[in-house]
């Protein structure tokens, strides 16, 4: 015989009337019911809950100690250990950007400025929030290693034009990150 | 001022001294008191419904509703702060006297309330939402069903007792508003009419899902009517009356039909009966779930299978009194359950009688009346208990359960209360 025949458990008359399953369930309902009224749920405090239940109270309490490292927030520019502005404004992620959320309007650099050497930077760095879809593809296609994801995800815009970042707000949000390749060192 | 008071209670008293008048004075005050129960009881079973429900599942449930605060927090500035930033914009200082009673009475932030607003705000929006009525139902059918849904429990509600009787000067006063001879039966014929609204809200809506819907309900509360009354024709040999008054009465004496402790419930006879009559609450639970179109029965709002069920079609406050109807028949049902198988309003162990006696009449009734409260609290939560319990039945499981089951036991067990009835004295 290529099959063996399933075992199927036999029932006794209290079990087929459904009498003591129902019983059964309506005390683990019951025990959730009283723990988490007390406060004593199970994971929650794993789960980050406070008071009854293991919800968090969101806009008091927040996720973010618990976000892991990989979480994709919203896009940033950064600066380098020298304070430079890492973009040069090569447009890549612009033209990568499946919502068309990046515009950049490209620059120059000063010759005479200490970090004359890329020769270009963005005169205008804008990302719109409303398009962009959070895909990670601008950080990835980046040379520079000059937008990143970051672990923010509160966009509180109250029209649509607030909704746009603008360079200045990108710089901000980004601040300074540190260990990045220095490959415009001037020594080179 | 005395004289005034002397005059119109003179006139209070000529007006109830005339029998015709006392009956209908006291009559309309206990339809008050028996519609707002009911009405009530209809918000609260939502709260409970949506706290219970979250608790069992960890969830902490609706509790952000409460005085927005935060709303003013606006005033005078484009930029949203703390109250007491506006105070300061109105030229009262941050840290004066004021400002610390804001701070002490926590006016700073929103005041959430526990959420115990969430019903009235959730009927306010459905007040407030679109009454759409779409273009291709049939329009006198399709408004007429919501109310078909929601009259009849508010009509059944007229003969449950909610509290015991008193004896005034003036007259007798039996706390339920028709004191008929035919109580239960009164129910199941006015429950049964329910059943036009779901039908003719599926049929109306001329729309394939809602129609199956109304089908749905009403097959399956045609088939548990039938075992829902078998099932207590036991009660009514052993009570071996209808009124629901004097089988409550009937209970507060005796023991109540579960718990015989008390007065006759001693006997021999009535713990042998117990297991009929165990066998009649499960059977009549169960209909009274079934009827009330309650998980794990709610085949006719059956949202896997039907989109939304009989009322896919409806939206605002017609929605909502399909709502209203099905809470205030599992609220009448629950009522009907306590009055046959847990003693009604009575708080058992003779404790009627007692009060009666002893604290008087007015005092009694009000005791009554809060126990019949509480217990209807328990079945309200119970129903909820239940529906976050038990997952929803197959349709065939259902008719099943009604034809092949409920309605062969009910009528075995009315053959067995007879036995036991004729041989056990």
């Amino acid at each position: 015989m290529s099959y063996t025949p399933i075992k199927r458990s036999k029932f006794s008359l209290l079990d087929k009337t459904y009498l003591k399953a129902i019983a059964g369930g309506l005390g683990i309902t019951l025990k959730h019911l009283v723990l988490s009224l007390l406060g004593k749920s199970r994971n929650k405090k794993a789960l980050g809950g406070s008071g009854i239940g293991v919800t968090m109270q969101y806009p008091e309490h927040t996720w973010d100690k618990h976000l892991p490292p990989y979480y994709r927030g919203y896009p940033v520019l950064v600066r380098g250990d020298d304070g430079r502005e890492r973009c040069v404004s090569c447009q890549l992620c612009e033209f990568i950007c499946p919502a068309r959320a990046i515009k950049i309007v490209p620059g120059e650099i000063a010759p005479d400025a200490s970090n004359k050497k890329p020769e270009k930077a963005p005169k205008e760095f804008e990302i719109d929030m409303l398009r962009c879809i959070y895909c990670g593809m601008c950080q990835e296609v980046c040379p520079e290693q000059a937008i990143f994801m970051s672990q923010g995800y509160t966009i509180l815009p109250t029209n649509r034009e607030d909704a746009v970042r603008n360079k200045a707000k990108l710089y901000e949000l980004g601040g300074t990150k540190h260990g990045l390749t220095d490959k415009w060192n001037q020594h080179k | 001022m005395s004289e005034f008071f002397a005059i119109i209670g003179q006139w209070f008293d000529d007006l109830l001294s005339n029998p015709i008048w006392f009956y209908l004075i006291t009559t309309i005050l206990k339809l008050v008191v028996c519609f707002a129960l009911v009405i009530i009881f209809i918000p609260i079973s939502v709260l409970i419904e949506r706290r219970v429900a979250s608790w069992i599942q960890d969830r902490v449930g609706p509790n952000r509703v409460g005085i927005p605060l935060s709303i003013f927090s606006r005033f005078g500035s484009k930029e949203a702060q703390p109250l007491l930033g506006v105070l300061a914009y109105w030229g009262f200082p941050e840290d004066g006297k004021l400002a610390r009673v804001f701070r002490y009475l926590r006016l700073d932030k929103d005041i959430h309330l526990c959420g115990l607003l969430q019903p009235a705000v959730d009927g306010a929006k459905l007040f407030l939402k679109e009454d759409f009525t779409p273009p291709f139902v049939r329009k006198a059918y399709f408004w007429l069903a919501p109310a078909l849904v929601l009259a009849p429990p508010l009509v059944t509600a007229a003969v449950i007792p909610f509290a015991g009787s008193v004896t005034t000067e003036y007259g007798h006063i039996t706390m339920c508003v028709a004191n008929l001879g035919i109580g239960p039966l009164w129910i199941f014929a006015l429950a049964g009419l329910s059943v036009y609204g779901l039908t003719l809200a599926g049929w109306s809506s001329n729309s394939k899902y809602p129609f199956l819907g109304g089908l749905r309900a009403s097959a399956q509360l045609i088939s548990y009517e039938i075992a829902m009354g078998l099932s207590i024709i036991p009660l009514l040999m052993i009570f071996s009356r209808l009124n629901l008054q004097d089988i409550v009465q009937y209970q507060a004496d005796n023991g109540w039909m579960l718990l015989p402790l008390w007065g006759e419930g001693l006997t021999e006879q009535r713990w042998i009966l117990l297991v009929p009559i165990a066998i009649s609450f499960i059977i009549f639970l169960t209909s009274v779930f079934a009827e009330a179109n309650r998980t794990p029965f709610d085949m006719a709002e059956c949202e896997t299978d039907l989109v939304g069920g009989y009322h896919t079609e409806y939206s605002s406050m017609k929605f909502a009194l399909f709502f209203m109807g099905e809470y205030a028949a599992m609220v009448v049902g629950s009522a009907l359950v306590i009055t046959l198988f847990l003693g009604g309003w009575s708080m058992g162990f003779g404790l009627d009688a007692w009060m009666v006696e002893n604290w008087g009449g007015w005092w009694a009734v009000l005791f009554q009346f809060i126990t019949f409260f509480l217990k209807l609290l328990f079945f309200v939560y119970f129903f909820v208990w239940v529906r976050w319990t038990l997952p929803r039945f197959r349709y065939d499981q259902v008719m099943k359960l009604g034809w092949l089951v409920f309605f062969e036991l009910a009528v075995v067990n009315i053959f067995l209360t007879a036995a036991i009835l004729y041989f056990v004295k």
